[in-house]
């Protein structure tokens, strides 16, 4: 079945799913890993970076998308798009952030030491680049980024629950912090590639 | 290819400027509090700010001086206030200096609460007296081989009122790629002379201010600086005085002996000037003046690393077992110290077995 071109919601659902779980961004392209290290100590945090950058990656991904079907490729300058969308996705975050501390002082300050990360999170620009590389259209690039932001937030989540199970146990000395957390998020990249070839995009 | 390379070029500056631009209004137009009133100690003072600036910096605009040596990034945390009312959450930035205590009773660090609505704030009263000063040096003279001794006259304001022991906090200018920065220096010269400072600034090696003072500020450069600050002053009471402080320090003991010498103030003092070799002495020709022409004042200068075959006539050995010789009981003298922490601490534990109450100890750590 060609899923690009059978009906709207279902395209638009499909893509969602596979970017979510199949394809997921951080346990199977290992990509957002400095600030899941960094942050996932707690499941709070992680709920606030996760739910910070699935909103960011959904935007970016569609503003992105415009910026170079309108912009980019009309001036014959497509090779650009790796250094525009950065541009793009930190000016993007620094609006943001305007509006979260004028809008709700309490989630600025819950969530926003958390949003100078996400310009640097590579799986927001990841989200940008791959993108390009299906014929999608605006809204299924809209679903594809919300997927990937969904997925971040998913793995982040989980990992940080389990962290802070692991921190109640006494695990070996050289392998406290980091060392674990890579294992962990290792068997779990396992899990998830259980999925892969459940959707064919 | 060249129009290939223009295209590009242009994109990016365009792109660039277009969201920098967009950012910029945005500020303007989102973060935009209006007018917030600051009402100061109880309705002491009220100030009408602009919302949106740290509070450090709207302070400063009313010349309301309150200290800082990190220009605002949260890293000195010299510029606790009390917020008592409308400060907001203590972000990250500010935790990690803040006590259990002080977080209960509402300090902040003034240059991260951010002003969004009305506040209540509390200020020591001395820090309404702090003015900033535009100023000239007029003398650099090398003291010692790292100490300079630097004289300062002040054009605008003309003249400045502070109590001898008091320090100020210097301004460097940006030079070879090293930030503008605050230091703070103690005044060295007597509040008499109110239209002038001294300053003593010993070298720190790669210190990012002494290093500007040495290298880069000559005679007749204008700079600036604002004070007064401090509590470290001489008590009102009849106490004898042991005074102790090596190097720089001398700087605010300076001044209090100049002024007790001005005043005719006759307390029973004794000075212990701690150094390494000879190199290290300075003014010890005018204290032993002083000295000699008095009958309370002494002055007991001793060095620890001076060659045992040496000309040196005067006391030898670390300064705290020279203070422990002349005085085994401190319980009736007042202590005022000056310098490094680490001399200081050690000084304070020797006074304090010797018997000295440890409110009856001033200092001020050169930290
Ligand atoms: C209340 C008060 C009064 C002071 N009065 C005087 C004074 O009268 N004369 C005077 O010379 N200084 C005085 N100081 C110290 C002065 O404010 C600066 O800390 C000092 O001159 C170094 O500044 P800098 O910018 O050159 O060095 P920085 O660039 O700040 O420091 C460079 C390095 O040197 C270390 N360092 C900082 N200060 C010292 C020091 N004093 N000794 C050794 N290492 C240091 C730092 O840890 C750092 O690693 C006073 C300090 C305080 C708090
Ligand atoms: S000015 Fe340095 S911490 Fe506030």
């Amino acid at each position: 079945m060609d899923v690009l071109h059978s009906g709207i919601i279902q395209t638009f659902f499909l893509i969602l799913i596979s970017a979510t779980f199949t394809d997921n961004i951080l346990l199977t392209r290992f990509l957002g890993m400095c600030s899941c290290l960094g942050v996932s100590k707690k499941v709070d945090t992680s709920l606030g970076l996760g739910l910070a950058v699935i909103f960011v990656t959904t935007c970016t991904a569609a503003i992105n998308f415009l910026v170079y079907e309108f912009l980019l490729i009309p001036l014959g300058i497509a090779y650009l798009k790796l250094i525009v969308f950065i541009i793009v996705i930190a000016a993007f975050v620094q609006f943001v952030e305007m509006v979260i501390e004028r809008v709700s002082i309490k989630l600025y300050f819950s969530l926003g030491i958390f949003l100078p990360l996400i310009t640097v999170n590579c799986a927001i620009l990841g989200t940008s680049l791959f993108m390009l590389n299906k014929p999608y259209s605006l809204l299924q690039a809209f679903a594809f980024g919300l997927g990937s932001g969904l997925g971040w937030f998913l793995a982040i989540t989980i990992i940080g629950g389990i962290r802070e199970k692991v921190n109640e146990a006494s695990v070996p000395r050289g392998l406290e912090g980091p060392g674990i957390t890579l294992i962990i998020i290792g068997i779990m990249a396992l899990a998830f590639v259980g999925f892969s070839g459940m959707i064919k995009i | 290819m060249l129009y290939a390379i223009f295209i590009s070029v242009g994109f990016l500056a365009a792109c660039g400027g277009f969201l920098a631009a967009v950012l910029v209004v945005a500020e303007k137009k989102i973060l935009n509090y209006g007018p917030c009133n600051l009402d100061i100690n109880a309705g002491e003072r009220e100030l009408t700010v602009d919302g949106g600036s740290p509070l450090l910096s709207a302070l400063a605009e009313n010349s309301i001086f309150i200290p800082s040596a990190c220009g605002g990034r949260g890293s000195c945390a010299y510029c606790k206030l009390k917020v008592l009312e409308g400060a907001g959450f203590v972000g990250p930035v500010e935790e990690p200096h803040l006590t259990t205590e002080e977080l209960e009773t509402g300090v902040r660090l003034s240059c991260q609460v951010k002003i969004r609505n009305d506040l209540k704030i509390e200020i020591p009263k001395e820090l309404f007296a702090v003015k900033h000063f535009r100023a000239k040096l007029i003398e650099k003279e090398m003291l010692t081989y790292d100490i300079a001794g630097l004289r300062i006259e002040l054009i605008e304001p003309q003249t400045i009122d502070f109590v001898a022991g008091q320090y100020i906090q210097l301004e460097s200018e940006e030079y070879k790629g090293r930030e503008a920065v605050m230091r703070a220096y103690s005044i060295s010269s007597v509040p008499s002379d109110n239209r002038h400072i001294e300053l003593m600034v010993r070298k720190v090696p790669e210190g990012i201010c002494t290093t500007w003072v040495f290298d880069y500020l000559q005679e007749g450069k204008a700079l600036y600086f604002s004070g007064p600050y401090g509590e470290f002053h001489l008590s009102e009471t009849d106490a004898p005085i042991i005074f102790i402080a090596g190097g720089s320090g001398m700087a605010p003991i300076w001044s209090i002996i100049q002024k007790m010498v001005e005043e005719g103030i006759q307390r029973n003092s004794v000075y212990f000037f701690g150094a390494l070799t000879q190199k290290d002495l300075f003014y010890a020709d005018e204290l032993n003046k002083i000295a000699d022409s008095s009958e309370w004042f002494k002055f007991v200068p001793a060095l620890s690393r001076e060659p045992d075959d040496s000309d040196w006539q005067g006391e030898r050995g670390l300064i705290t077992d020279v203070v422990k010789r002349y005085f085994p009981d401190t319980s009736a003298h007042e202590g005022y110290l000056c310098g490094s922490p680490g001399m200081i601490n050690a000084c304070i534990s020797v006074l304090i077995e010797g018997g000295m109450p440890e409110e009856k100890i001033y200092y001020d750590k050169f930290a």
